[in-house]
């Protein structure tokens, strides 16, 4: 791409995150390889494909919970081996996961205030105020404050992971299919909300099956078919490619 | 037997099933968070007893040697990791916490002369003295296998009781019962006050709660910020922390000796059992049943008070496995 297409795309917004030529590889067997992938702040990238592309290897991967090879600079800093979970989230870094790993026998308000965990131990005593943001953000959530996470339905539970990712003020948030076993209602709401997300200037990288909702939300979008990213563009423009709509949007059909 | 020695005897179990409690509940805490079966937990009571006996004797105690020794240990492995890493701006600190506040420690113990404190004071620093060693046990021991399965840890911790029995028979003599008045009531209620105040550090401050949700779901709080190491560490240093404590508790009131830590290790790790090393307050009620058992026990069959207290876990395991069913995994 060029720069001046790059500049029309992003404007001068820092990038927050930069993949170049990124494997990872499961014993002998790549799971991934050549992957090439860049975030703006306030940016919404969404990187869509088939079940077993490697789109929660590669989260995972960026998050420092596997080992990865090729170069990965984070908010300008090069990530060297010894990148760790912990240093990461120090650095606003923070994931979604698939399985939202909330703490079933706590409470929402416990969930959420683990979430500014690393903040508090960093001498930050403002998780109060940003748990009324959160509160804001998923009235939901307040209403259930008391209750325990493992009691939440499947909907509330992916509000309370987004919202404990949110506690800790992130700078990157990665989604891994947060659309996962929701109703279509709940899932509008979602997106509505991961939409909404870009004022805050976190820039959110998103991995999903739904492709058709993931495109209307991002501004970004790569393909990851087999291990390789196979297409790249604005997501209008992918929406638009005959290849995308083939393989993943289809005629009208949810994939 | 008539109400009196019943009395006599329900007494003295409370004030035995007080320490298992607290031992009990220090083992749930541990395999929650780390998965490790802690075999060693009953040698901080010896050491702990161990060292207020020492201190009183106007001794040094062994177990400053200990920590000396593991401190250096620690420090060795902290600084070849940092190295490895590049962190070299760590190092000092590493030095600092393992090596030069032990040194500093051990300056104190031979400027002061112990014996002659207030026994406050002598409590403060047996404590000071054998608490270190939890988190450095941890570091050498479990952190670098941190994720191998349950038995490897268990086969781990059982070499490290052998370990600590060992390193304690060098610097070993007994320390004989000086029957205090009061003493039970002292060990029952402090044993209460540490049960609060552990339910308080759980329930209501974050690092608390950390420690609970890594026992509940070690990836979700990684990705918090909230390392596995970090959370083993401290879990060590309250599991050392109520260990010599307990020691110090029953020092006046038990006859300790260097492998003494064992037998009422393994006797909290009955009640532990009881509660399925899951639940605290199940673990605490069992511990203390264990407690009552053993003072009977010893009453009416004094040659096989062990016997019964031990046997005690095949029925709690047969019961266990017929009503808990397999559950996997939260989702």
């Amino acid at each position: 791409m060029s720069a001046l297409h790059e500049h029309a795309i992003h404007g001068d917004r820092p990038v927050v995150l930069e993949v170049r030529d990124l494997a990872v590889s499961y014993g002998k067997v790549e799971a991934l390889h050549g992957i090439d992938l860049r975030i703006h702040r306030g940016e919404i990238v969404t990187v869509i494909g088939p079940n077993g592309a490697g789109k929660t290897t590669l989260l995972s991967a960026l998050m420092g919970l596997l080992p990865a090879r090729g170069d990965i600079v984070y908010l300008g800093e090069p990530q060297g081996p010894e990148r760790s979970v912990e240093s990461l989230v120090r650095h606003g870094m923070t994931l979604v996961p698939e399985k939202r790993e909330l703490f079933g026998e706590m409470s929402v308000e416990d969930n959420l205030l683990l979430g500014a965990f690393d903040r508090y131990r960093g001498g930050h005593r403002d998780h109060l105020e940003t748990m009324d943001q959160v509160f804001e953000i998923f009235p939901r959530l307040q209403e259930r404050r008391e209750q325990l996470a493992g009691t939440l339905s499947g909907g509330e539970r992916q509000m309370l992971a987004m919202g404990r990712a949110l506690m800790a003020k992130p700078r990157l948030l990665m989604l891994d299919e947060p659309s996962l076993g929701l109703a279509p209602l709940i899932i509008r709401e979602i997106f509505r909300i991961v939409a909404e997300l870009r004022k805050t200037g976190v820039a959110v990288l998103l991995v999903e099956q739904n492709a058709r909702a993931a495109l209307q939300v991002a501004d970004y979008g790569y393909v990851l078919e087999t291990g390789e990213i196979s297409i790249e563009g604005p997501s209008a423009t992918l929406a638009s490619d005959p290849r995308v709509i083939e393989s993943y949007l289809g005629l009208g059909g949810r994939h | 037997m008539d109400l009196q020695i019943a009395l006599l005897l329900g007494q003295d179990g409370i004030t035995n099933g007080a320490i298992y409690a607290l031992l009990a509940l220090a083992l749930v805490l541990v395999f929650a968070v780390t998965r490790v079966i802690f075999i060693p937990q009953g040698e901080f009571v010896a050491f702990g007893a161990l060292t207020l006996a020492s201190l009183q004797a106007g001794k040094l105690p062994g177990t400053l040697w200990l920590l000396l020794g593991l401190g250096a240990a620690v420090a060795l492995v902290e600084v070849a990791s940092a190295l490895r890493d590049r962190h070299t701006r760590r190092i000092p600190a590493i030095l600092l916490l393992n090596c030069v506040l032990p040194l500093i420690l051990a300056g104190l113990l031979f400027v002061l002369s112990p014996a002659n404190l207030p026994l406050a004071l002598q409590v403060v620093l047996s404590l000071v003295l054998v608490v270190p060693l939890g988190p450095m046990i941890y570091r050498l021991a479990f952190q670098p296998i941190a994720e191998a399965s349950v038995l490897v840890l268990l086969i781990v911790a059982v070499a490290v009781h052998v370990t600590l029995v060992g390193l304690g028979l060098l610097f070993s003599f007994t320390f004989g019962e000086t029957l205090l008045q009061g003493q039970t009531i002292l060990v029952v209620a402090s044993s209460a006050v540490l049960i609060v105040a552990l339910y308080f550090f759980f329930e209501r401050t974050i690092h608390g709660k950390a420690l609970r949700a890594t026992a509940m779901n070690r990836t979700g709080a990684r990705l918090m910020g909230i390392s596995a190491s970090m959370a083993g560490k401290q879990c060590f240093t309250l599991a050392a922390l109520i260990g010599a404590f307990s020691g110090v508790l029953i020092a006046p009131i038990t006859t300790i000796y260097y492998d003494s830590g064992f037998l009422i290790g393994l006797k909290g790790f009955v009640g532990a059992i009881v509660g399925g090393l899951a639940s605290y307050p199940v673990a605490a009620a069992g511990a203390m049943l264990v407690g009552l058992l053993e003072s009977y026990a010893s009453f009416w069959a004094s040659a096989f008070k062990e016997v019964i207290v031990f046997t005690l876990i095949i029925p709690v395991l047969l019961w266990r496995s017929l009503k808990t069913h397999h559950v996997d995994e939260e989702e």
